[in-house]
């Protein structure tokens, strides 16, 4: 069960994540890009998935039973190699149905104080 | 090239999807859940197969949003994963995307996506807007 005391706070991780090229290079590759100057659409994922479950891991949530219900991304600026980032995670709201607990983490990648992607995932824990 | 304009219907494009680049989209994504890659655990959680990380079939969604505008021009992009997509040891299946214009406002598109797999919609809610 997902601590209630936690919907609302926000988490902000204290190791920054550089973008490197050849990781954007990976995840270009998979989907067929060939621009890598800028990061494809999705690629934020790559970073806030393991920082949002390593910033919530003490929340209660059992990530073993979780599935992504939908996934949303505002992109404020490309993003690009070398850009160093600290991600922000916030449990916005968490709601049972059906014995299912339905938790929306949003997760804002900032490079110093600009606030450059937010991704929204909404994840359905199976009872 | 397609003017993109409210209403206009955009060219469906397909996406490849095997266990080789579930394997890949792992490893670039760092989701390396068992149930995108090992079928015996797959189908011991109550899966059919192997399935597809929604997020790759999105990503493959969000590459045809930046096939019109240019990666660097994808302002938003959402999607629900309603369906499972799955991939059977041995097969290429095939994700078949589509676009419809539904709004031209200053000079950003709201596109709306399908994307379909064996005639079955696998999002919902699809919609990107890009800067044009």
């Amino acid at each position: 069960m997902l601590n209630p005391d936690l919907v609302g706070r926000t988490f902000t991780s204290a190791d920054s994540v550089t973008v490197t090229k050849a990781a954007i290079q990976k995840f270009a590759e998979v989907i067929g890009e060939t621009n890598i100057e800028v990061a494809p659409p999705t690629f934020a994922i790559s970073i806030t998935l393991e920082q949002s479950q390593s910033l919530l891991q003490d929340s209660g949530l059992d990530w073993t039973r979780v599935v992504h219900g939908d996934q949303k991304f505002e992109i404020k600026r490309p993003i690009v190699a070398g850009d160093v980032f600290h991600c922000s995670s916030t449990i916005e709201s968490a709601r049972n149905v059906a014995g299912n607990e339905i938790v929306t983490v949003r997760s804002d990648l900032n490079s110093a104080s600009e606030l450059v992607v937010s991704t929204w995932s909404t994840l359905v824990v199976r009872a | 090239m397609i003017k993109i304009e409210t209403g206009a219907e955009l060219a469906p494009k397909t996406f490849k999807i095997n266990r080789q680049l579930l394997i890949e989209y792992a490893n670039a994504s760092g989701d390396q859940n068992p149930i995108h890659q090992d079928e015996t655990f797959a189908k011991s959680v109550g899966l059919p197969d192997v399935i597809a990380h929604g997020m790759l079939t999105m990503a493959l969604a969000g590459k045809y949003l930046s096939d019109i505008s240019g990666s660097q021009n994808v302002l938003e992009f959402s999607a629900k994963f309603i369906k499972p997509v799955v991939v059977p040891a041995g097969a290429d299946v095939s994700l078949i995307i589509s676009g419809k214009v539904t709004d031209v406002v200053e000079g950003i598109a709201k596109i709306e996506l399908l994307a379909m797999c064996d005639e079955v919609k696998v999002l919902g809610m699809a919609k990107g807007a890009i800067k044009i």
